[in-house]
């Protein structure tokens, strides 16, 4: 394989042929394959001893008592950490110094704020007299009532939404253009409370050392966890060392560092001993976040040709009473379709849940299924055919700004799609398709996008005297595949064989790859790497140029070109030398260079920078029973440069079966008498299993982007989700004429 | 609590052990063994990340005290590779990309051995789709699964061919 690097940073023609676009299987596959991957739990430092949490079982009230001595009776049991005896900190807890800082729930004090919050902490010998002695620990409350549901407390308007966008928008007149509008639908649509439910949960194992701490656990974002955890404890953060190799699975919920994670490292202080806190799967539905449950109401108007006059999108949410985060469900009307007034609106309740957070694609997952349901409808009123509307309502910029998009394929996303799927041949009126069987049969489409962003990274590159090459960048691996993608990247940015290339991560002591979020992590931390690599070429071009004894003096920088452990002069690629020997000349063991990756902000301001794609679905409905089944789901999606292939198609499949599962399993169910959640468990909380996944198809379209980066990244891991939902929701639909509102689509709404 | 004593092989090598009999087989597996490659996902036989064999059946080994399997032979995915050489049933797994944060991914292999040896698998997709419900993948990798337990088990039929013949 040729690998090439060009110093005048031309990548369309530099990585022909490259590391970069080649299907590699996972390179940490091996590991993953023979259980030798090490993710936090499997840690067990000498004399390390075992937490566990007793949470709350109401919602609302104060702890009034604890039988801390039946626990601390138990044998095995070491410490019981309450309130009283929990180790100082250096920071409230409740402090909230920006949007990123959540409020944590740290035994501050006796109050319950939510189901499943922290009360106590056992530390004992063994697992067992752990979960024993909290048991024992037999909590008595004082019960207030629960508020709960999104008319369960006065609604507001947050002061920002997702991250700290305003809350209500607009461009143009959207009364006057409902007003003017040949054909209007208004839609309400209800989305439930869903939890990431990673099937890891988060666990910790920590070590002090006087004031140094050395902490496993999982973390899509290893620097800021470093600042938040040296914050509470008033530490530096050079002495918090994390290791996060390989997440069993983030999905956003563990972008920040839980309450219960520092428990863990409060525990190990209080013991003077390394402790292991792991969560128990039913603890997960409270202290690491959820997505909010919305209420969304849609209208629009549309002239004689289908084109809308006006959207309007507003969406009720809900947060914790504690802390904010408002799901920014509207705002997916921002992006997608040509309007000449738009409006979106958001407003709010609090009630006594965990917070929620970021869950895959926030506000984009929520949003997408309502307004590509509404969509849905407002094509059926106009008597279009669904794909036709969306081109009618084509955006060519985006539509609230009126900016240029830096690159948009959706047009070939449909064509591709609806080609694949065999769209052309689908009855413009519902219920009239059957399956052998008898089964009703229908088809949808819905629209996916997502914004590409970036956000801040850095990286280190090494060139050894021996022709091998180093990358460190602290990224995170929670299943996108950065242990490979990122491998690439490095080996262009080297000029070398990707197997000459050692590449170090997920550990916070290497530079900080920022965050492994938002469908950035790949642009962003790809950039440093990219960038990095290009400064220590520059270098060890410059030893070479600059030495009469090398066949490249003189030829400057611009003249030279890195591939295969070789620099050649670009006008005579006869004339080269090795990495090994211009480092040996020059008598040096390794030369380094560092690089960002960062969002460009000229490029920003001129530019609106989204991922599309277009996914269509059938499913097949049990007329007598009203089981629903998706048979068959093909997406097309355009998201920029593809760095492999492989694990990129794997990111749209796992995206679209939570599509599937938005539109169909995923729920999270409150008593509405006591608040706490009925479900918070794998068994009832439904997420598909593999009988419940149809044939999906993922088509790659090809895009190039100038403008996002110079790797021309956009980013793959959330747009799935979006798109699909609605598909399955439009589907459902056209099998049964029945129009799902409320999500997930119960079998008893379409039986009414 | 009174430890008991049990005998236990693993990966085929025998251990006398002391056993508190509220152990379960997975704890025991990852807290006192360091076999930590089986992994806890719901410590309630509802996503199958615990899944090893014993004595040739696959089971969640979460729901298993370890006592009340004193004598069994246990394999657990440590035990499923030669050294460096993989099983056919892992490396379809990674030429199949049948997993993404790798965490379920020992369970789905364990279960695949065990679907298997059930003689269950077969050529049927839907029929491997039903076997492996009782192995959650979040990641929601399951088509490469399902592509990698076919190609799996068509390398193994061809093996015993090859052995038979």
């Amino acid at each position: 394989m040729t690998l090439e690097l060009s110093l005048n940073q031309q990548p369309a023609h530099a990585r022909q042929g490259s590391s970069i676009g080649q299907p590699l299987t996972r390179r940490d596959g091996f590991l993953k394959v023979t259980g030798a991957a090490r993710y936090a739990a499997d840690n067990h430092p000498p004399g390390m001893l075992y937490a566990v949490l007793a949470v709350s079982s109401i919602a609302r009230g104060r702890v009034a008592a604890l039988d801390i001595e039946a626990a601390k009776a138990h044998q095995g049991v070491v410490e019981v950490m309450t309130p009283k005896n929990r180790p100082a900190l250096a920071a409230d807890p409740d402090a909230k110094d920006h949007p990123f800082m959540f409020r944590l729930d740290l035994l501050q004090n006796d109050q319950v704020r939510y189901p499943n919050q922290s009360i106590a902490v056992v530390i004992a010998e063994t697992l067992e007299a752990a979960t024993e002695g909290a048991a024992l620990l037999s909590p008595r409350y004082e019960v207030l009532p629960a508020r709960v549901g999104l008319d369960g407390a006065e609604s507001f308007v947050p002061r920002g939404v997702g991250v700290g966008g305003p809350a209500v928008q607009h461009k143009g007149d959207v009364e006057a253009g409902l007003k003017s509008a040949k054909t209007r639908i208004e839609a309400t649509y209800e989305t439930p409370a869903q939890y990431h439910n990673a099937m890891e949960p988060h666990a910790i194992v920590v070590a002090w050392d006087g004031d140094t701490l050395s902490i496993d656990t999982p973390s899509q974002g290893l620097a800021m966890a470093q600042g938040r955890i040296a914050g509470l404890f008033g530490i530096a953060p050079e002495n918090v060392h994390i290791r996060s190799p390989f997440l069993g699975g983030g999905f956003g919920s563990k972008g920040m560092i839980s309450g219960p994670q520092v428990l863990g490292i409060l525990a190990a202080r209080l013991v003077g001993r390394p402790v292991k806190l792991v969560l128990r799967r039913e603890q997960m539905y409270g202290p690491v976040g959820h997505r909010a449950p919305t209420r969304q109401t849609l209208r629009m108007g549309m002239d004689g040709e289908g084109r809308l006059t006006a959207l309007d999108h507003h969406a009720k949410t809900a947060s914790s009473t504690f802390d904010d985060f408002f799901e920014p469900a509207a705002d997916a009307s921002h992006t997608l379709y040509a309007s000449p007034a738009i409006a979106t609106s958001h407003d709010a309740v609090r009630l006594d849940t965990g917070t929620p957070l970021f869950m895959r694609a926030p506000g984009e997952a929520t949003g997408s299924i309502a307004l590509e349901s509404a969509i849905d409808e407002a094509a059926h009123a106009c008597g279009m055919d669904p794909l036709e509307f969306r081109l009618r309502n084509y955006a060519e910029v985006e539509p609230m700004t009126g900016k240029p998009f830096s690159s948009k394929a959706l047009r070939e996303c449909y064509r591709q799609a609806a080609e694949t799927f065999g769209w052309a041949s689908r009855p413009l009126q519902p219920r009239l398709m059957r399956d052998a069987d008898g089964f009703l049969t229908g088809w949808g489409m819905g629209t996916a996008t997502f914004p590409a962003l970036m956000f801040q990274a850095e990286a280190r590159a090494v060139l050894r005297a021996d022709g091998s090459g180093l990358m460190e960048t602290g990224a995170q691996d929670m299943g996108q595949g950065a242990w490979t993608a990122f491998a690439q990247i490095a080996a262009d940015g080297l000029g070398l064989d990707i197997d000459q290339v050692d590449f170090r991560a997920g550990s916070s002591d290497l530079p900080n790859a920022g965050i492994a979020g938002g469908s950035g992590h790949t642009a962003t931390a790809g950039m440093a790497i990219h960038n990095a690599g290009a400064a220590v070429i520059a270098r060890l071009a410059d030893l070479a140029t600059g030495n009469e004894a090398s066949p490249l003096f003189g030829a400057g920088n611009e003249g030279v070109l890195a591939r295969g452990g070789r620099l050649y002069r670009r006008d005579d690629e006869s004339r080269g030398e090795s990495y090994a020997e211009i480092l040996t000349r020059a008598g040096l063991s390794e030369i380094e260079g560092h690089g960002k990756g960062a969002p460009d902000p000229a490029s920003q301001e001129t530019y609106a920078k989204h991922a599309h794609g277009a996914v269509f679905a059938e499913v097949k409905v049990d007329p007598d029973f009203g089981q629903i089944r998706v048979t068959r789901l093909v997406g097309a999606f355009a998201a920029g440069r593809i760095i492999n292939p492989r694990l990129v198609r794997s990111q749209y499949y796992g995206g679209m079966i939570w599509g599937v599962s938005f539109a169909l399993n995923e729920e999270a169910i409150t008593d509405r008498r006591s608040g706490r959640i009925q479900n918070a468990n794998l068994a009832e909380y439904h997420v598909p299993v593999n009988a419940d996944v149809p044939s999906v198809e993922a088509l790659l379209v090809h895009e190039d982007d100038p403008h996002v980066n110079a790797l021309g990244i956009k980013g793959v891991g959330e747009i799935g989700i979006t798109g699909t939902a609605g598909a399955v929701a439009n589907a459902v639909w056209h099998a049964t004429g029945v129009r799902p509102r409320r999500f997930p689509i119960r079998i008893e709404d379409l039986l009414g | 609590m009174t430890s008991l004593p049990i005998t236990l092989t693993i990966n085929g090598h025998k251990h006398e052990l002391e056993v508190d009999p509220r152990v379960t087989l997975l704890d025991l597996l990852r807290e006192r063994l360091d076999l930590t490659g089986t992994k806890k996902g719901c410590d309630r036989g509802q996503c199958g990340a615990c899944t090893v064999l014993v004595d040739g059946k696959r089971i969640n080994s979460c729901l298993a005290l370890a006592v009340s399997h004193d004598g069994a032979q246990v394999l657990t995915i440590e035990g499923v590779a030669h050294g460096e050489e993989l099983h056919p049933v892992q490396a379809a797994f990674i030429a199949h990309d049948g997993f993404q944060c790798g965490f379920c991914t020992p369970g789905q292999i364990m279960s695949t051995l065990g679907l298997i040896a059930e003689g269950q698998a077969g050529d049927d997709p839907e029929r491997i789709r039903e076997g492996l419900s009782g192995n959650i993948c979040r990641c929601a990798a399951y088509g490469g699964i399902v592509e990698a337990v076919l190609e799996a088990q068509q390398q193994l039929v061809k093996a015993d061919r090859r052995t038979a013949a």
